[in-house]
């Protein structure tokens, strides 16, 4: 034993893991300290979410042990972990929407006065006084799909830390944050540090992980790569370390030169699902050789606007112009082959038919043009031809075209989609959170493209909630908040900070 | 292989129907041995029974294929009773009321007009889908009662002939009549003809890529421009048509007019094809034909082993079970999870 080594809290040795031929976790080894906070880092796929899995008794380990405190426990299910002190925020929320804050948060563990009735008063005071002790106010007795998404992971957090959780595990926490909750959020698991909580903090933003971690764990295709101390390492070693190669994290890009206006909208007001107004008299215009960013916290509008956009949400009022072309009221067929191409955000959903084929997907928006089609028939021929090529060119890892589309990795997807719409004759390209999710390899990839699109004359409005992407790449900024643009100036003229208080509050 | 495979499911399911209406035969006292035989011999041995099963299994084929279209379009077509009924009903009135035509014009027209019988009843649930966003199930369930209603007061009131104590259509005329040669009806060869071009119009065409998009995932479809509207209303329509060509057929190359009532069941049993073809259009031709089978020999089993004929009807409601059990479990989970259901993706596979 390494006497200076602080106790262990939590470890895992040797872990192995495997679903059918896909080997997720392969010999594995962590350690976390008391009052350590440890960052898994690795990319998507890397294995991290399956190990955390394993240690929350989520998943059994094939081989291998789980130690809490330095003794083997058997964790065959979440109750076993929660005994044994580990809680775990996951990344999609395990809350009951139509509960109250204190009900999510004692549920399971419900306390009970004399005769089995429900105490909730005392269990609201708990949680009030649990709050104001580490920062994470919430009030106990609201109802949780009331709550923005930044106080519903306050209320995971909590509810870990009713239980007196020693371990705490969170899965890529700062995902749907802003840069200021990110930054409260990294406040607060330092002070539960210093209350001896250990941390298991699993990200693939390098720069949180520098920013807070004392212990850093990077994996890559199920293996440990590397653990080290983040103060000796940067940015750059840390990707090189999860990707296996040099990355470019900043892509480097001439001044633009903007040519005409392409795309133009003008007070435009758009309900969102629920009917109520998302965009108030938005205007905005993107010209031919710029990358025009919107920057907010999601649900300000963004994807309300590029379904207006895009034709695919009706528009109350205002205009959408595509050079001297009115789009508004036009199908969404008609403005696509206007030339606008579309990196939907919401690539599974929006951007595949995952059971067709790469090659189905790849012609998903030209499949009734000719070469691809005659009188309506399909040309088989034609179509493979332009998937061989495109796989090829835009560097998509399929065994075949003929794979269905639902088995290709995040990045490879993506790449699927950019391929796609890339090739697609455009003048105007709108990419919604074009990277999230993604490996660092393919961000690096498609940011590639967008500027390539960008010195190639195209239109680019690039909406993405990744402060840092929006800094590198786009030529001007505009900030989005409640369906208003609060800001616009040229990228150099904000600062992030700036940015980041617009993004909260609409004014700096 | 590949065709192997998706075949598995359903031969599995087949084959546990079978042995666990063996062990129901077995209790009831008679011989599982004796009655199989007897379900052989009388469907497929002689060509005279031979040709009763194709007769059975036309309506069938074509209550399959427009299930199985509807599947692939991500719909539930519960609506095929009341489209096939409605095709039988003016297959049978444009058979008698047109007179003086040559056959190679006159039995068309009446099967054509019966399919668009069955179309345009179909196209309603399409439209309210698209338009008000009502649940296909609820409406074609719907439907059905007021095809059949709609259907006896046209016969009763319109079209039955003066005189005639039965509610009916009267005799179509000969010209409109779709003849058998030898033993084969050529009714099932219109329909083994509709199942391959359902085949090719859903694997070759550019509509019917969008119809398998639009099921598979209508978001990605309509945000690659597919109008997801004008695709549930043809998928509906066209599911219409198939099951109006079953019930013209019927009328016109088996009954010779229309009866209400003669077709109980019909279009429900298309479910069942459908889910064992694994909504392949080439695959409705066989497990149609297999279903054919035990309808034609209940009689010979019960004669030759004893056995209830309603045998037949359980094993068939087994066949259903075991298939669609697998499906109905994951459906089930998946719908839990809050996931979007899209009846095509998970049935469609095949």
């Amino acid at each position: 034993m390494n006497n200076q080594q602080a106790p262990l809290a939590l470890e895992a040795v040797g872990i192995c893991k495997s679903f059918g031929p896909l080997v997720a976790n392969d010999t594995v080894n962590l350690q976390v300290e008391k009052g350590q906070i440890h960052a898994l880092l690795g990319e998507n796929g890397a294995g991290k979410s399956t190990l955390v899995n394993i240690l929350f008794g989520l998943y059994k380990a094939d081989e291998g042990e789980v130690r809490v405190a330095g003794k083997k426990v058997e964790m065959n299910s979440p109750h076993d972990a929660i005994e044994h002190k580990i809680g775990m925020v996951h990344q999609h929320f395990q809350l009951v929407p139509v509960l109250t804050v204190t009900e999510n948060i004692v549920l399971g563990d419900e306390p009970t006065k004399k005769g089995g009735v429900l105490d909730f008063e005392k269990a609201a005071q708990e949680v009030e006084e649990l709050g104001k002790r580490y920062g994470l106010e919430v009030d106990p007795r609201a109802v949780v799909e009331d709550l923005p998404i930044g106080y519903q992971q306050r209320v995971e957090i909590l509810r870990s830390l009713y239980r007196q959780a020693d371990v705490l595990i969170l899965d890529e926490p700062t995902a749907v944050l802003t840069p200021q909750e990110t930054d409260h959020l990294l406040e607060v698991l330092r002070s539960l540090t210093a209350e001896g909580v250990s941390i298991i903090f699993i990200t693939h933003k390098l720069r949180e992980v520098l920013a807070i971690a004392d212990k850093v764990t990077v994996m890559r295709r199920g293996e440990v790569v590397g653990a080290t101390d983040p103060k000796e390492t940067n940015e750059e070693g840390l990707a090189e370390m999860m990707v296996g190669r040099s990355v470019v994290l900043r892509i480097a890009k001439s001044q633009a030169t903007p040519g005409n206006t392409v795309l133009s909208i003008k007070e435009l007001n758009v309900l969102d699902d629920r009917n109520q107004s998302a965009l108030k008299d938005f205007s905005l215009d993107v010209k031919e050789g710029e990358i025009f960013g919107i920057a907010g916290v999601e649900g300000n509008g963004q994807r309300e606007l590029v379904e207006a956009i895009t034709g695919l949400r009706p528009i109350v009022s205002g205009s959408i112009l595509m050079g001297e072309k009115e789009m508004s009221g036009c199908s969404a067929r008609e403005i696509s082959e206007e030339g606008i191409s579309h990196i939907p955000e919401n690539r599974e959903k929006h951007g595949l038919v995952g059971p067709h084929s790469v090659a189905d997907n790849l012609v998903l928006n030209r499949y009734f043009h000719s070469p691809f089609a005659a009188r309506g028939i399909r040309q088989t021929e034609a179509i493979n031809e332009e998937a061989s090529h495109l796989v090829e060119k835009f560097d998509v890892r399929t065994a075949s075209i003929h794979n269905p589309a639902r088995t290709l990795s995040g990045g490879n997807k993506q790449k699927v989609i950019a391929a796609r719409e890339l090739s697609h004759d455009s003048s105007l390209l709108l990419a919604a959170q074009p990277t999230r999710g993604i490996d660092v390899g393919s961000i690096e990839f498609i940011h590639q493209q967008l500027v390539n699109e960008r010195d190639a004359g195209v239109a680019v409005l690039l909406v993405s909630a990744e402060l840092d992407e929006i800094l590198s790449l786009s030529d001007r900024v505009g900030v989005i908040y409640q369906g208003k643009l609060v800001a616009i100036a040229p990228t150099d003229e904000f600062t992030r900070i700036q940015i980041g208080q617009l993004m909260t509050s609409g004014n700096s | 292989m590949k065709i192997l495979r998706s075949a598995l499911v359903p031969i599995i399911a087949v084959v546990l129907a079978l042995l666990a209406g063996a062990l129901l035969i077995q209790l009831s006292g008679s011989s599982p041995l004796e009655a199989y035989s007897a379900l052989f011999e009388g469907s497929f041995v002689g060509w005279e029974r031979f040709g009763t099963t194709l007769e059975k299994a036309t309506p069938l084929i074509m209550g399959g294929l427009a299930v199985a279209f509807a599947f692939k379009g991500g719909l539930f077509n519960i609506g095929g009773q009341g489209q096939l009924l409605f095709g039988a009903l003016i297959a049978g009135a444009a058979g008698y009321g047109f007179t003086g035509l040559p056959w190679i014009i006159h039995m068309p027209l009446a099967l054509l007009l019966g399919a668009a019988a069955g179309a345009a009843w179909g196209a309603i649930p399409g439209v309210l889908k698209a338009t008000r966003g009502a649940h296909e199930v609820i409406t074609t369930i719907m439907l059905n009662f007021v095809a059949a209603n709609a259907a006896e007061w046209l016969c009763t009131k319109v079209w039955r002939k003066p005189g005639d104590i039965l509610v009916r259509t009267p005799m179509i005329e000969g010209s409109a009549e779709i003849p058998t040669f030898g033993n084969i009806p050529l009714g099932f060869l219109i329909a083994v003809a509709f199942a391959l071009g359902v085949w090719y119009l859903l694997q070759k065409t550019t509509f019917g890529f969008e119809v398998r998009s639009v099921g598979l995932n209508p978001s990605a479809a309509s945000y690659a421009g597919i109008s997801t509207k004008r695709i549930v209303i043809l998928t509906m329509a066209i599911s219409g048509f198939l099951a109006g060509i079953g019930g013209s057929i019927e009328t016109l190359g088996v009954l010779g007019r229309y009866e209400p009532g003669f077709n109980a069941g019909l279009g429900f049993d298309g479910i069942t094809i459908a889910l064992l073809a694994r909504t392949n259009p080439i695959a409705v031709i066989p497990s149609a034909v297999l279903i054919a089978s035990m309808d034609a020999s209940a009689s010979l089993m019960q004669f030759k082993a004893g056995v209830a004929p309603e045998i037949t009807d359980v094993i068939e409601a087994l066949i259903l079970l075991f298939v669609a059990t697998p499906i109905i479990v994951r459906w089930f989970f998946k719908s839990r999870q809050g996931e979007e259901i899209s009846f095509g993706a998970n049935w469609g596979s095949s």
